[in-house]
């Protein structure tokens, strides 16, 4: 030892426990500007200077850090090589749990921006799962792209309030902050079959452990079935869950809990427990599993479709005759396209994994910290699986780092406050990156089969899907993710004879869950690679395919139905599509990177459109007020942060309803106390439902303050300007906002009506028939989002939906073994998209108005991910000759169709 | 992350404290390298961890036979190394290239060790491909004191299984001069841009003639031999015919399909082959 160690630049004077790792130990002291994102080396989050070298501190044996300058985010040195500011000036983060491990990455090795390739080679061991890397290549070339002016109205990009403390690793997550005294630990004992009873469970030996408080089983938990999904309308998810259950369905299904009063007495006592199985027929099949033994026998009362087929949720419909559509386009002279595409099982991968913590509070309420989408939905259903009073349930989020749809359910909280209420002493509970790889909701996967026929001229005259989606083990969002992908993919097109026929079902596979897109991304995959057959095969372009086909103003939304027979609340609140096809067409038309020579190398375009609802169906609601305190206005509001920007946009649209800085806007979020209801931050719902709700708040506030200040002037409140520091009449003169302290607003929306938004990728690849790579020189977006509220905000959200797609296109895939067992256990298995996978993407936005959404704007979160994979399937399509059918296209799948293809080695 | 069910944590400073470890090592207690691997997955079965990194071995010694690495070694410090400052060994600038083709950042390259990446016998391990197509020998440690050399092809047994002794410790790697002296070429298949390797393939040729190994794409090393640079034909033959025997066929992970695997290797063969001047 060669003196103390130090830490930004602070004596500890502590011993780490001989397997401890450099990253637990400096958490243990405080020093929570170092994150958790997979515990394994691969992710960066955790990353710290250890005497000026950049580690991964997970990695790190923490003995040997004695005597080492260890340095984090929060304690880089100032100066003109400190990235961190430039990682505020660029917006260089969305959720921001990975920022610490970028900013400490890029500190240790400053200098020029380099090429790409040393730059993508300098951050493989950084992940951002939210940006798409754009903004963060821009916070490594310093250019600032946020306008931190005073102005920060809708249409600015203003920055994230909380960006200079994320950049600094002082913004709290979910396990940051002080850990409460006497706080507990929670690990789990999962199922090592894919479907199997279980006839006994001995925790007599875990129980006897030194240090293991309790031990949670399906004996001694409420059996009170209930779905993890979370909606509005509880009925709208399957309830087929339980706590624990005494069946499991899948390979990792929960089967134990031991609480322990430290991590490791918790594992210990995991290992301890001895459960014997009765194996039942493991389902792996999505494709079988509809005469397969029922997986959820009995349930007859859990809102399951069919429960003795294993069928969640069924869709039988159309419109017109799919035959007298086909008959019609070949008398025409048209063509007809037929085929099946499947999609692969994706995991969301927020870099902040599931978890909770609870605890009772002084009056004995009980309180949940989570990583969540929706803390009032958890709440709602948490009260009701453990049969208490709502009022006496609090669920809270500090800023989540990263959700994208896998977080509107209940996954952890449920064991957390059942530990808490046994045990009387706080829980917490941290999903490992491999429990989330192999035992939390994945995308659907799914079977795709479509027909669809044109006349010559591109008029549609039959838009057929069969659509077969895995739920897995259990239902959750099974059956609003069918329902989702199959509307607005149809509804895009304009065609008399429509049919959709669509199943999901059980199988005993991880369950499938939400995640961005909410099920069109794998149905458009289908549809939008038929209609490229289809432009093929009338000689048209695919662009002028889409304009002709498309649904307009006027236009009913027929997804499978007459409107007559299912009125809607979906409208043309504005119409951008004929611009974003206009868009992405000129821009696919210039620059690119040059595209590779040799003989095995060909090059080819390729697009897709998609339409996408503003809000969900079936109910939204969000609720907000907004009170004048000593001059600073506190915005209260059910939406939690997680990377979706509603924390910016809500002060944004504050300050613009209230002439206000951004700066004079304080809100409270993500708390079951902050209002009374509120559905969640999912459907791409935090502009246009919390927003609309704070702008009518602020609004009414705005209203209140200058009538208050109109009668103490003795004018009209039409006279009266409310502006950053008071309302001023016509002649001059000023009440001061402090003086009108005690004012409030309060504003709601129940998400209806919704209007639509449009969204068009295209991209050049090249594809070398060799080795099946494809290499992506041209990619651009053209998404119409209404009003774009914060323009940097509004981009990053689109780069980052691109890169979610090319992930989806290109890498990512969980797999299953024979058994059932999940092979993609670490994110060296899973690939994410790292820096060097992603290529910037153009991002152009259309000119319109919606007159539906706040100050004109639409969604635009989810929606942007949905068209990616059918555009670079397209272009390999138009490269290689060969039609891609399977997600993802990875090198060996694309290898193999160029074999098959008898193309050039 | 932690290693909860670790109790100790020796650091021995100098060769006789590792000496005196050494027959306490088996399947609770283990030698610990960089401790990238060690600590990216869980290991309940683990009580203790004796720390090789106190050792302060050099972590490469030049001489008239060759280059000795240690290892304990770093990639890093491995991949860094100038090829310049050995103008005789035109071999090390394919240092670089194997460093690199590890699927972990500089990051953990700046931790992990050589010894370490050859003892943890992935399929993937890029020193186990330098190891193979430069001829390197392994020195042992035997935990009674004495020594034995093997060749370090022959430690890998199979994915993630070693040819190790209970006790035995990898002290170093020998790469022979006349290896050294030899012209490389490096070829890597993923199925992304950095991605874990699902073929490496290396070839050198010298005045000991034309060598190739291929790995990553077996579930271990083959390594391939001829006076002189084979025709395309023999080459291809052989190599097909490693993947029909060496270690069970073709190998198959998430990181790619064996029949993709079969054709990169048989594709990286022959540009390899034509790069060290293969002609017809």
């Amino acid at each position: 030892m060669t003196g103390p160690t130090t830490v930004d630049g602070v004596p500890l004077d502590a011993t780490p426990r001989p397997g401890q790792c450099l990253r637990t130990w400096l958490r243990e002291h405080g020093h929570h500007a170092v994150k958790r994102g997979c515990d394994a080396g691969d992710c960066g989050a955790c990353t710290v200077l250890v005497d000026g070298a950049a580690v991964h501190s997970c990695l790190y044996p923490a003995v040997r850090a004695a005597g080492a300058a260890v340095t984090t985010a929060a304690g880089l040195p100032e100066g003109p090589d400190d990235p961190r500011p430039r990682f505020a000036a660029a917006a260089g983060f969305q959720c921001g749990f990975c920022t610490a491990g970028m900013v400490t990455t890029a500190a240790a090795a400053p200098g020029p921006p380099s090429d790409p390739t040393a730059r993508g080679r300098a951050l493989q061991g950084n992940l951002c799962r939210c940006t798409g890397y754009r903004s963060i290549a821009d916070a490594l070339d310093g250019r600032a792209t946020v306008d931190a002016g005073p102005a920060g109205a809708v249409g600015d990009s203003v920055p994230a309030p909380a960006a200079e403390r994320i950049v600094r690793g002082a913004e709290p997550y979910t396990f940051d902050g002080e850990a409460p005294p006497g706080l507990a630990h929670l690990v789990v004992v999962r199922s090592p079959h894919a479907h199997a009873r279980i006839t006994r469970i001995d925790t007599r030996a875990a129980v006897a452990l030194p240090g293991v408080l309790a031990v949670l089983t399906h004996e001694n938990t409420p059996s009170v079935l209930f779905s993890t999904a979370r909606h509005e309308s509880r009925l709208d998810d399957p309830d087929d869950t339980r706590v624990l259950d005494d069946v499991v369905r899948f390979h990792g299904q929960k089967v134990a809990a031991v609480v322990g009063t430290d991590l490791a007495a918790a594992e210990a006592g995991a290992r301890a427990v001895v459960v014997d199985y009765e194996p039942l027929p493991a389902v792996l099949d999505a494709e079988t599993a509809r005469a397969a033994p029922p997986i959820h026998d009995g349930k007859t009362a859990s809102r399951i479709a069919d429960p003795a087929r294993n069928v969640v949720a069924a869709l039988h419909e159309g419109v017109g005759s799919i035959d007298a559509g086909v008959a019609e386009a070949r008398a025409a002279g048209g063509a007809v396209v037929t085929g099946t595409w499947r999609t692969g099982r994706v995991s969301p991968a927020s870099l902040e994994t599931h978890g909770s913590r609870a605890w009772l509070d002084d009056d004995g309420r009980l309180v949940v910290r989570s990583s969540t989408q929706v803390p009032f939905l958890v709440r709602d259903e948490l009260a009701r699986v453990l049969g208490r009073p709502p009022e006496s349930v609090r669920v809270l989020t500090a800023r989540v780092g990263g959700g994208f749809g896998s977080k509107q359910e209940m996954l952890t909280e449920d064991l957390t406050a059942l530990a808490t209420l046994v045990t009387g002493r706080p829980v917490q509970w941290e999903l490992t990156r491999t429990e989330s790889l192999t035992a939390t909701p994945t995308r659907h996967p799914m079977r795709v089969a479509v027909t669809v026929a044109a006349r010559p001229d591109g008029t549609l005259t039959a838009l057929a899907i069969d659509v077969l989606s895995d739920a897995g083990a259990y239902g959750n969002h099974s059956p609003g993710v069918m329902f989702h992908g199959c509307h607005e993919s149809m509804a895009l097109y304009r065609c008399a004879n429509k049919r959709v026929d669509a199943e999901a079902v059980y199988t005993t596979t991880p369950p499938s869950g939400a995640f961005r897109g909410y099920g069109l991304g794998q149905v458009q995959f289908g549809i939008e690679s038929a209609l490229d057959d289809l432009a093929r095969e009338l000689g048209l372009d695919p662009f002028e395919l889409r304009r002709r086909a498309v649904v307009r103003p006027g236009d009913p939304f027929v997804a499978s139905a007459d409107p007559a027979d299912h009125p809607d609340d979906l409208a043309f609140g504005s119409y951008g599509l004929p611009e974003c096809l206009d868009l992405a067409q000129a821009a696919l038309a210039r620059d690119g990177d040059p595209a590779p020579t040799g003989p095995t190398w060909r090059v080819g375009e390729g697009m897709a459109s998609t339409m996408i609802a503003t809000i969900p169906p079936r109910g939204h609601r969000a609720q907000a007020v907004v009170a004048l305190d000593a001059g600073r206005y506190r915005v209260r509001v059910g939406t939690a942060e997680f990377g979706n920007g509603t924390a910016t946009v809500h002060t944004q649209i504050a300050a613009s309803a209230l002439g206000a800085r951004p700066d004079q806007v304080e809100l409270h979020g993500g708390d079951t106390d902050a209002v009374d209801v509120d559905t969640g931050a999912f459907g791409s719902t935090g502009t246009v439902v919390a927003g609309t709700a704070v702008a009518r708040a602020a609004e009414a506030l705005a209203g209140e303050l200058r009538d208050k200040a109109a009668a103490r002037l003795g004018v009209a409140p039409a006279d009266c300007t409310l502006g950053p520091d008071g309302v001023t009449a016509a002649d001059g003169r000023r009440v001061d906002l402090a003086d009108l302290s005690g004012a409030r607003g309060e504003g709601a929306h129940g998400g209806s009506p919704r209007s639509v938004a449009f969204n068009v990728h295209a991209v050049r690849v090249a594809v070398d028939t060799a080795t099946g790579e494809v290499r992506i020189l041209r990619s651009v977006h053209a998404a119409d989002a209404g009003v774009v509220i914060n323009p940097q905000q509004c981009r990053g959200q689109v780069e980052g939906g691109v890169a979610q797609g090319i992930g989806t296109a290109l890498y990512e895939e969980i797999r299953l073994d024979d058994a059932g067992r999940v092979t993609t256990r670490v994110l060296r298995d899973y690939h994410l998209p790292q820096f060097a996978d992603v290529p910037r993407t153009e991002v152009l936005f259309a000119d319109t108005v919606d007159a539906l959404g706040p100050f004109g704007a639409k969604s635009m979160s989810e929606s942007p991910y949905n068209p990616v994979a059918p555009a670079i399937a397209n272009a390999i399509r138009d490269a290689a000759g060969v039609r891609p059918r399977r997600l993802p296209m990875t090198r060996d799948r694309v290898w193999e169709l160029c074999r098959e293809a008898d193309l050039p080695e | 992350m932690d290693l909860l069910t670790v109790e100790t944590f020796a650091r021995p400073t100098d060769d006789d404290a590792l000496r005196a470890l050494q027959p306490t090592l088996g399947a609770d207690r283990t030698l610990l390298g960089g401790g990238t691997w060690l600590f990216s997955v869980p290991q309940p079965h683990l009580a203790g961890v004796v720390d090789l990194a106190g050792l302060g071995w050099e972590p490469l010694v030049a001489a008239g036979d060759g280059l000795t690495v240690a290892a304990t070694t770093t990639l890093a410090a491995l991949g860094d190394v100038d090829p310049s400052s050995y103008p005789a060994w035109p071999a090390v600038a394919s240092f670089r290239g194997c460093a690199e083709a590890l699927v972990g950042s500089r990051k953990v390259r700046q931790v992990a060790t050589v010894g370490g990446n050859v003892c943890l016998a992935l399929p993937a391990a890029p020193m186990i491909t330098l190891a193979a197509v430069l001829d390197a020998t392994a020195t042992i440690w035997l935990p009674d004191g004495r020594s034995r050399t093997a060749p370090v092809v022959d430690l890998v047994a199979g994915p993630q299984r070693n040819a190790l002794a209970p006790g035995e410790v990898l002290r170093s790697l020998h790469l022979p001069a006349v290896a050294l002296r030899a012209r490389t070429a490096l070829r890597k298949a993923s199925l992304s841009p950095l991605g874990r390797s699902a073929a490496l393939l290396a070839g050198r040729r010298g005045e000991d003639g034309f060598v190739l190994a291929v790995t990553a794409s077996l579930p271990r090393p083959a390594v391939l031999r001829y006076d002189d640079v084979p025709t395309a034909g023999a080459l291809a033959a052989d190599v097909a015919a490693a993947g029909e025997t060496v270690g069970g066929g073709w190998y198959d992970d998430p990181h790619g399909s064996p029949a993709w695997r079969r054709a990169m290797s048989l594709l990286f063969a022959e540009e390899i082959r034509r790069e060290l001047g293969g002609t017809g």
